[in-house]
């Protein structure tokens, strides 16, 4: 078997539970990500999305199981992995460009001034903030400052990109135009990108592949969806593509019926369907998680 | 809003103007009275000499001070600049020492909690002594009085330093730690471009306050030590009971005051950033 570039062994966390007891918040999640993939992670709150996408950025140690990244196990942060935040995490008393400036130079330390000035206002232009290169965080609005927490993450190029919710505090405007930016470097770069969302639409939009997470405690990564819609994708056009009507249904059923109950295979590994193919797998794989769950109820 | 300004600034003229007259008509010298009574004579009417002096008697001292700010006529007899000169240099000699221990030490406090936990009790203890108790027995170890006004200075200047820079540190946001974490920057690199820059605002603050304190104190430990000084100076003058030089100085001590306050809010003005 070949190893894929990203493996995730047996991941689980346990917390005290603050009556003397533990709590799993989840456990056994395996997964393996290939070289420039695009992933959405979805799930209901609190079943430990962003514990796990820490875990992979090494701020964050699992409780069991481990990460395996190019054949090298994952300890601790690395610039190989570059993490855009939920709250941007700019550093305020920086300047646009100097928040750039700053990853950059971490990155490639032995460039010189100029070489690294011109490499971070290229990878701002990209997200259009070209116009703001001196203008500090507080004077930026949310949508920008979340352009440049993209850009200082796709400048340093690293291997593996980890976006926790990345437009998660942003109306829906400004949400659709740095979506369509995201794709646009993306088609350009075509990075690894492991993303955790809440959007459905957003997920369908930008993956390769769309992972479900069950319920915790005790969630799992229960299905690996497969978005089987060509690219370059465009968020005024992907609604013409009757794959992406099958897939969005799939994705609302999972979440609205069946995150509760629904487990991966046997062997912990989550469930691979396709909904676009409009095979049986999505009604069978629904029944037998059902079943599943009734016999697991039966035994609690 | 510079109507409000000039307004503002119309206003404080009058209350100084209204403050000054009535002090001067309160200090009227009695009329001349057509002759001393029994005790006046026998005080040679030395009495009327120690009421407090009028403003007018006081600007008219000032206004010969300030244009000669920096005579030096032997040991009791020196310009208020170089009073003021001393004072100021004790205060900056004790109160940069005192930065250079509490900067450091506060960082190693702020980051590391096991030395927070080993430290804080005796912080707590110290800290709460008034500088001046320390007199007596600095005077006794160091044997020289102009180091031991400086070590009261560098004393009382170390703790407001010392916590806030603790404070800062510890309570840097995590994620721009993480932020450096996922940059791969190294301790030494993580507190001078991240953690120092996100603390400056409470070191600052720190900072500001310590050089109050030591101002405050040094007026105080002059007057303990002697030799020179603004400390020395007002308490010389009252020796002397001349009470307009002592007005005179206590003003000047407050604008000397202010002028600190005012360079450390600059300083902290600058290094100061929004969220
Ligand atoms: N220090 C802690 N002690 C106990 N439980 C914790 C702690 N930190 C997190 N948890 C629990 O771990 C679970 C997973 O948290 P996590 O932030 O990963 O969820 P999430 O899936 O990202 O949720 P959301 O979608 O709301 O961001 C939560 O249920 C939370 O209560
Ligand atoms: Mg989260």
């Amino acid at each position: 078997m070949n190893k894929s570039f990203l493996e995730v062994d047996g991941l689980s966390k346990v917390y005290p539970d603050g009556q003397g007891g533990d709590l799993t918040v989840f456990e056994d999640i395996r997964f393996a990500l290939e070289k420039g993939e695009f992933v959405c992670i979805i799930g209901h709150s609190g079943c430990g999305k962003s514990t796990i996408l820490n875990v992979l950025a090494g701020l964050d140690e699992a409780s069991s199981g481990n990460v395996v990244m190019n054949g090298k196990e994952v300890k601790g942060p690395g610039l190989e992995r570059g993490v855009v935040f939920q709250n941007y995490s700019l550093l305020p008393w920086k300047t646009t460009l100097n928040n750039i400036v700053f990853a950059v130079r971490a990155r490639w330390p032995k460039w010189s001034k100029e070489q690294v000035r011109e490499h971070s206002e290229r990878y701002l232009s990209m997200v259009g903030l070209d116009h703001a290169l001196n203008r500090k965080p507080s004077q930026l609005s949310g949508g920008m400052r979340q352009r440049v927490s993209i850009a200082r993450a796709f400048a340093t190029q690293p291997e593996l990109l980890l976006l926790d919710e990345p437009f998660g505090a942003l109306d829906a405007l400004t949400r659709g135009v740095i979506q369509d930016e995201l794709v646009k470097i993306w088609e350009e770069t075509r990075q690894t990108v492991f993303m955790i969302t809440h959007d459905v639409d957003e997920a369908i939009l930008l993956s390769d592949r769309i992972f479900l997470m069950s319920n915790g405690p005790n969630a799992r990564i229960a299905e690996s969806v497969k978005v089987d819609i060509p690219h370059p994708r465009a968020r005024a056009t992907i609604f013409q593509n009757p794959a992406y009507h099958k897939t969005r249904d799939y994705l609302v059923d999972f979440l609205v019926n069946r995150s509760g109950s629904a487990l991966p295979e046997k062997d912990g590994s989550p469930k691979f369907v396709e909904p676009a193919r409009g095979d049986a797998t999505a009604a069978s794989a629904a029944t037998e998680s059902e079943a599943e769950s009734a016999a697991r109820a039966v035994n609690a | 809003m510079a109507s409000l300004n000039v307004r503002a600034a119309l206003l404080s003229v009058s209350f100084l103007i209204l403050a000054l007259g009535i002090w001067e008509m309160a200090t009227q010298p009695p009329e001349a009275q057509t002759g001393m009574t029994e005790y006046e004579m026998l005080m040679g009417g030395a009495d009327q000499e120690s009421r407090v002096p009028p403003p007018s008697a006081v600007i008219k001292l000032a206004w010969a001070e300030l244009s000669d700010p920096f005579y030096d006529a032997g040991a009791n007899d020196k310009g208020i600049g170089i009073q003021l000169g001393y004072s100021v240099y004790r205060v900056l000699t004790g109160y940069l020492a005192a930065m250079a221990i509490a900067l450091p030490i506060g960082f190693l406090i702020g980051m590391s909690p096991l030395m927070y936990k080993a430290l804080n009790p005796y912080i707590q203890v110290l800290r709460p002594i008034s500088p001046l108790a320390w007199m007596p027995l600095a005077l006794f170890i160091i044997q020289d009085s102009d180091a031991s006004a400086i070590f009261v200075i560098f004393i009382c200047s170390i703790w407001p330093m010392l916590l806030n820079t603790a404070f800062g540190v510890a309570n840097v946001r995590q994620d721009w730690v993480n932020v450096a974490r996922t940059h791969e920057l190294g301790p030494l690199r993580t507190a001078i471009t991240v953690i120092l820059p996100a603390a400056a605002p409470t070191i600052l603050t720190g900072m500001r306050i310590s050089i109050g304190i030591a101002w405050l104190v040094i007026v105080a430990a002059e007057m303990l030590v002697g030799g020179t000084g603004i400390g020395y100076y007002v308490w010389n003058e009252w020796n002397n009971l001349d009470l307009a030089s002592v007005i005179f100085s206590i003003v000047m001590i407050g604008v000397v005051g202010m002028v600190l306050d005012l360079a450390l809010g600059k300083a902290q003005k600058m290094v100061e950033y929004k969220e």
